[in-house]
């Protein structure tokens, strides 16, 4: 093991010598390089060669992030957890089309009307058979929209779903080298204050568990996935968080503009930002663009009160003194009448606005629907409330 | 017991706006006299308000010329009235709508309002001109306000500096005004209100679609990019809730402003509000109850116990706004602070130039 240990020196200097030297990259330049007789002869033998053993580390996975200098042919394959998801659908259905693209979903609930082209694995991500996908296939982007907020989970498996299973996918892409991982993150982790600056950059804090504990696992998932910048800077890692997303998503802003009449807070009107999903969508895809790391605020069409907001569905509001909000909705949730725990009800009482000039200039992003379209698709998606589907299963 | 009666008399001479409520609790402590039910406590320190109240009131019947100080208040509040039913009489209070209209246009002009009729700040030019009818009406009638070299207030960006009193931030309010009434061309103010403001239900909308902006340093670097007037109060909470014995003294003052100043390139308008500070006389803040509310403080004014809470709403004084020459600083905006209270100290005592020249030129609080 000596003699390797020291045959190896002299070698990296001369490639290094000989790189600086030739245009000529790559296989020739290293052929040489072995063939000088100034490096040590090779301690390899037949017998190591036959254990895998080689007289170079692997190259580190930097080199191959940029997609131009792969192979045309080789089809690039992209892995969506949470792909059951309706963000994830949406994701699926626009990559699968795309002729170099292969689609693998991970998920552990069951896809329904899924595309024949896209692979599922029905598996959760915590457990360990999921590393077989990523042992035995070369993938290039991981997009996780796999995180689960629900308030009614148990906090619990909440937590661990959402941290552990975070913390696999970066394993995964650092153990076989990913170069992209795309987390789909959200303005939440901002958090409504009284004092929220009017333009909310990424550098700010993420205070958004301060009166919503309940949230505090996705600002962690947040906080984790960027301290993969550093822990492993070879995987290009994008962290989006998008406004409240409109459609056909189950979340906390779709459903609250769903409701028949929708409550708001006496004399409070904060600015709302909204998106389509088709647009939170598209920004998620622009992610994948080779190149593209860091921290990105997702905002779509300008900001507007949130009573002009209501005012697009053509419902009618439903005023509540703040005073008592919070106890009449814990009620209510407790009741099951209602889907939003009360600390939820800071959203419509302060603004989260975002500044989303970083992905205007980085990721090229433009929303291309305004906000009648968001609400529209918001209403129009009323099928994906969860109502069908319970009455389905049941 | 003597000792213990003697510190608890210092505490009352002291007032209570001065956090009397700790050195008398030391004082407890160091006798081993057990603390007192939460009751008791409660009575002590109400019982201490009372008394600071009432030397209070003494200073108020001092002020002026001694006994005849409410003949003279009368006088005062007749004159007033006589302008006001003239005013009244020849509408002469009202700006022509096509001159409302048009310099309301200007205020709009080239700003970045969305479809939903909204700036990113959430400003709602519509809203803007419901209010503008119940707030020139404050500015000519209410506070008959005279306003002084406007037009030192230059185009581009500024920061308008000014200082802060009456409880209430009317004086915000009358500076924006006199910005869109009285400067040609109008301009419209971006002020920087209190962090506490937004919690407060309607007010705090309304300040937001009046173009008001909650008081961040990003906010107002964004807006002093864009070309704004942005007006800051840099003596903040304490000074608009200062008790009246207090008047027209003004609180330390914020450093931010300068910094920003000197970050974004902004002169600096030095303005002084007279006036204002006679619009609500506090008697004491009540530290206790301002914790208890989560408001930075809980003023009580002289006359609570006759309205209740409207004492708060201002008693029609008149107002006189003085603008400065502007201010040129240049620096590096992480100066030292000692070198910041300097700079500061400069725009501050160009404001109280104009304040003691303010208070020597009135006659009056009404007239």
């Amino acid at each position: 093991m000596t003699g390797k240990q020291r045959a190896k020196k002299p070698r990296k200097s001369t490639r290094t010598a000989s790189t600086g030297k030739t245009a000529s990259a790559g296989k020739t330049g290293r052929a040489k390089a072995s063939t000088k007789p100034a490096s040590a002869p090779t301690t390899m033998t037949a017998d190591d060669q036959q254990l895998g053993l080689i007289e170079e580390p692997p190259r580190p996975a930097v080199r191959r992030t940029g997609r131009r200098r792969r192979q045309p042919r080789r089809k690039s394959t992209v892995v969506i957890t949470g792909i059951t998801g309706r963000l994830g659908q949406l994701l699926a259905r626009r990559l699968h089309r795309q002729p170099h693209v292969r689609v693998i979903g991970i998920d552990r609930r069951s896809f329904h009307r899924k595309p024949r082209d896209v692979e599922h694995l029905q598996i959760d991500i915590r457990r360990k058979k999921c590393e077989e996908l990523f042992r035995t296939e070369q993938v290039d982007v991981i997009f996780h929209l796999g995180l689960m907020h629900d308030p009614r989970q148990n906090p619990d498996e909440h937590h661990s779903w959402n941290l552990v299973g975070t913390q696999r996918v970066f394993e995964y892409a650092q153990r076989y080298r990913v170069p992209k991982v795309v987390l789909l993150s959200s303005a939440d982790v901002y958090g409504p204050q009284a004092d929220n600056p009017t333009f909310i950059g990424e550098d700010a804090p993420l205070l958004g568990a301060r009166r919503f504990p309940q949230i505090r696992d996705l600002i962690s998932v947040d906080m984790l996935s960027q301290s993969y910048f550093w822990k492993a800077p070879e995987i290009e890692t994008v962290v989006l968080r998008p406004v409240h997303i409109l459609g056909g998503v189950r979340n906390a802003m779709s459903k609250y503009l769903r409701m028949s009449r929708v409550p708001v807070l006496m004399g409070f009107d904060p600015m709302m930002q909204v998106i389509h999903e088709e647009d939170a969508v598209a920004a998620t895809l622009l992610a994948a663009t080779p190149g593209v790391r860091g921290v990105f605020n997702i905002v779509g069409p300008q900001a507007l009160p949130l009573r002009k907001l209501i005012a697009l569905t053509g419902k009618q509001d439903l005023p509540v003194p703040h005073v008592i909000a919070p106890s009449v909705a814990d009620r209510l949730y407790k009741a099951r009448l209602i889907d939003m725990p009360a600390a939820e009800i800071d959203f419509i009482r302060y603004p989260v606005t975002l500044d989303g000039s970083r992905a205007e200039k980085l990721l090229k992003f433009r929303a291309h629907y305004g906000v009648a379209d968001a609400v529209a698709s918001a209403l129009r998606n009323q099928v994906f409330d969860g109502s069908v589907e319970r009455a389905v299963s049941a | 017991m003597a000792a213990f009666a003697s510190s608890g008399n210092r505490v009352i001479d002291r007032g209570i706006d001065r956090g009397g409520a700790l050195p008398f609790r030391a004082a407890v402590g160091q006798l081993g006299v057990m603390s007192k039910s939460p009751l008791q406590d409660g009575v002590e320190r109400l019982s201490r308000i009372a008394g600071s109240a009432a030397g209070q009131i003494m200073e108020v019947t001092r002020d002026g010329s001694g006994t005849h100080l409410v003949d003279k208040l009368l006088e005062e509040l007749q004159e007033a009235a006589a302008e006001v039913r003239a005013m009244l009489e020849a509408s002469s209070w009202r700006m022509p709508d096509e001159e409302m209209e048009r310099r309301i246009q200007h205020l709009i002009h080239g700003r970045n309002i969305n479809e939903h009729g909204v700036d990113p700040f959430g400003a709602e030019p519509a809203y803007m001109r419901k209010v503008v009818p119940f707030i020139e009406f404050l500015y000519r009638v209410y506070f008959r306000t005279e306003t002084h070299n406007i037009e030192r207030v230059p185009d581009g960006r500024v920061l308008l500096i000014a200082n802060h009193s009456g409880q209430l931030p009317f004086d915000g309010m009358v500076i924006g005004t006199s910005l869109l009434l009285e400067r040609n061309p109008p301009r419209m103010i971006r002020t920087m209100v209190e962090k506490f403001v937004p919690t407060l239900p309607w007010f705090g909308t309304f300040v937001t679609r009046a173009g008001q902006v909650t008081g961040l340093p990003d906010n107002c670097r964004r807006l002093l990019d864009s070309e704004e007037a942005v007006a800051v109060f840099p003596e903040g909470a304490r000074g608009i809730s200062k008790p009246f014995s207090q008047r027209y003294q003004m609180t330390q003052f914020g450093h931010g402003f300068m910094r920003l100043a000197l970050e974004t390139g902004a002169p600096i308008v030095p303005i002084a509000v007279v006036g204002a500070e006679e619009q609500v006389i506090n008697l004491a803040n009540v530290q206790f109850l301002a914790r208890l509310v989560g408001a930075p403080s809980f003023p009580l004014p002289l006359l609570l116990p006759i309205l209740g809470p409207a004492a708060m709403w201002p008693m029609p004084v008149k107002y006189r706004i003085y603008y400065g020459e502007p201010l040129y600083f240049e620096g590096d905006p992480n100066d030292d602070e000692t070198l910041m209270a300097k700079r500061v100290g400069r725009v501050r005592d160009a404001i109280d130039e104009m304040i003691q020249q303010g208070l020597k030129e009135r006659r009056g609080i009404f007239v």
